[in-house]
């Protein structure tokens, strides 16, 4: 992670060329204004983040500061209204609907809250849908040997409702990172767990983020597990800065 | 279909429900579509027998009653035969009669009168052919009431006695009464009320309901012209059946609405689907899944849906439809089944097509957060 620990509303990338950003997500002077004239809020407030290969960073913030807005514009799945978005080198912003979609595909893994499984999908075929809409020529990891990576071999067969929450969180990241990210965007994955269950998962991200090689960003609440990040942000009023 | 058929099952309740409610629909749909068949084979099956391409009505006669109304003259007939294309006109006649026969059947029957050894006289199953100026042969069905070879049957009011000599192989009806065919000569003299004994005015000698016409390419305007006639292809001459119109048309109006309370509750039920899962949507999206893929995945589990649905239907409904007494005119038609089972699935498939372009509009970006 690059970026000024500078005491104003922006951050920056440093300026030195590193491959390793390349390869993860960089964004540069980010702003996304939501709601019409007086009601306009700067959800994103001229954000700058660069978050390298195999790096595992930390977005901290109360609510409605921005944190699931930076989310979606990091993953393209929202445009904002300037700046600059790129993934391994591939331009997000300037994108059309379709193309940002095919983007998100092959190069975004999402884990969401409370892992938000398909409820009529057992484990292993949430892991084994995204190749059905996979790009032509993507190459996916087989959903099996990440499920047992993430523990879960022994309940490939299980649907959602029939797992706990942990157990969702790890089915969700192994679906991440099947379709072979350079981006995981997680988002809140300890909202609905214990302590002990929060560590565990974060663990396995920071795990996962450095065995894959994965740009990972975190948002969360849970300042229990800021240990196992690489680096730490927090955002205030759409405004990003380093801890 | 990988998220599609997965889905049908883990939420076969609700498929289910949906799928009865289809399958009803289908079994509606079947019956009605037996009724009118029935309808129609009771109506015009005499008609529909005919070997001729089109008949020739007096001019002015109401299109709906030409049967019962039209009266024109024999030398109409050879102003037909010397039409181009024609190979053949016959005249033709038609009236409906009470009648009762020897072993104490009341029955009504379609007169139809033609020459006895015309293109128009009918094939029999049993019996012999027309030939004898008090012979009938009868529609199939006029036997299966109780009518017998030999049977005498006489016309009510008039006392004119006919003998079945025939019985035709199918059912022949006409206005939902049977039909008897008779010599051209004793329908005259029926249709002009004159009984046995009674002498038969020369006018009506000459009288007939229309022109028989076969053939092929011809010039049916210009024919009228020359014979003062007004033609009608066999198809059309149905219309002029006792009550066909009516009664095809209410019960095409009922398949129609039955159609489109088909594509209502489909597009209704995928509305609700499509918006009970509008958060899994969301997911799907955010991880890249094209809306190509989406919708086709929708369509599809409409189709399996719907096409189950309407196979289950279809078979109780002719299940339902073999078990309907012979007192209701019911058929079933493979082909007027297949036609009606494509429309409802089609139609079916057509609203929920229209709910399932909801996807379309599913913002990704409400799968982050607490937006559940």
């Amino acid at each position: 992670m690059n970026a000024h620990p500078e005491t104003s509303r922006k951050t920056t990338v440093r300026g030195d060329h590193d491959p390793a950003q390349e390869d993860g997500l960089v964004m540069r002077d980010v702003t996304m204004l939501l709601g019409d004239g007086d009601d306009t809020v700067r959800a994103l407030d001229s954000v700058h983040l660069t978050v390298a290969a195999g790096e595992f960073a930390a977005i901290v913030g109360p609510s409605g500061s921005g944190k699931s807005s930076l989310l979606a514009v990091a993953g393209g799945l929202a445009v904002p209204d300037s700046g600059a978005v790129t993934i391994a080198g591939r331009p997000m912003t300037k994108a059309s609907r379709r193309a940002r979609t095919a983007l998100r595909r092959d190069l975004v893994g999402f884990v969401f809250q409370s892992g938000n499984l398909l409820p009529a999908l057992t484990a292993l075929d949430q892991l084994r849908l995204p190749s059905r809409f996979a790009s032509p020529g993507a190459v996916h990891r087989d959903p099996m040997k990440l499920l047992t990576e993430v523990g879960m071999a022994g309940k490939a067969d299980r649907r959602p409702h029939q797992l706990s929450g942990g157990e969702r969180q790890r089915v969700g990241i192994a679906r991440a990172l099947v379709t072979g990210p350079r981006l995981l965007l997680v988002d809140e994955p300890t909202a609905a767990l214990d302590q002990a269950r929060s560590r565990d998962i974060v663990q396995m991200l920071a795990r996962e983020a450095r065995r894959h090689r994965v740009a990972t960003v975190m948002v969360t609440h849970d300042t229990e597990v800021l240990q196992y990040c690489d680096s730490v942000y927090e955002m205030m009023d759409g405004a990003l800065s380093k801890r | 279909m990988f998220l599609a058929i997965r889905e049908l099952h883990f939420a076969r309740a609700r498929f289910t429900l949906m799928g009865a409610v289809i399958a009803l629909i289908a079994v509606l749909m079947v019956l009605l579509s037996g009724l009118s068949q029935g309808l129609v084979r009771d109506g015009v099956s005499g008609l529909q027998q005919l070997p001729v391409t089109s008949l020739a009505f007096g001019h002015g006669v109401a299109s709906d009653s030409a049967f019962s109304r039209s009266v024109i003259t024999l030398d109409t007939v050879d102003s037909w035969s010397r039409q181009s294309g024609v190979t053949q006109a016959a005249p033709f006649g038609s009236t409906l009669i009470n009648a009762s026969s020897s072993s104490g059947v009341e029955i009504d029957l379609a007169l139809f009168g033609v020459e006895p050894g015309s293109f128009l006289s009918p094939k029999v199953a049993t019996g012999s052919p027309l030939a004898a100026p008090d012979g009938i042969v009868v529609s199939s069905t006029a036997a299966d009431a109780g009518l017998r070879l030999g049977d005498t049957v006489t016309v009510d009011r008039l006392g004119t006695r006919l003998t079945v000599v025939g019985v035709l192989a199918d059912q022949h009806t006409f206005g939902h009464v049977d039909v008897a065919y008779l010599p051209l000569a004793t329908w005259q003299a029926i249709h002009a009320g004159a009984g046995p004994g009674e002498p038969v005015p020369d006018r009506a000698r000459q009288e007939i309901t229309a022109v028989a016409v076969r053939g092929d390419g011809v010039d049916l305007a210009a024919g009228d012209d020359a014979a003062g006639t007004e033609s009608m292809t066999l198809s059309e001459s149905y219309g002029a059946s006792p009550g066909y119109t009516a009664e095809t048309s209410t019960l095409t109006l009922i398949q129609v609405f039955l159609y489109l309370i088909c594509a209502l509750v489909a597009g209704a039920f995928f509305t609700v689907w499509t918006i009970q899962r509008k958060h899994e949507l969301a997911v799907l999206r955010a991880l890249g899944a094209p809306t190509g893929y989406l919708l086709r995945d929708g369509l599809a589990q409409a189709l399996v849906l719907l096409s189950a649905a309407a196979a289950v239907g279809v078979g109780a409904g002719v299940g339902l439809g073999a078990a309907v007494g012979e007192g209701v005119p019911f058929a079933l038609d493979v082909q007027a089944i297949a036609v009606a089972t494509a429309l409802l699935v089609g139609l079916g498939l057509t609203g929920a097509a229209v709910a399932i372009t909801r996807i379309a509009a599913v913002d990704p970006a409400t799968a982050l957060g607490g937006n559940r």
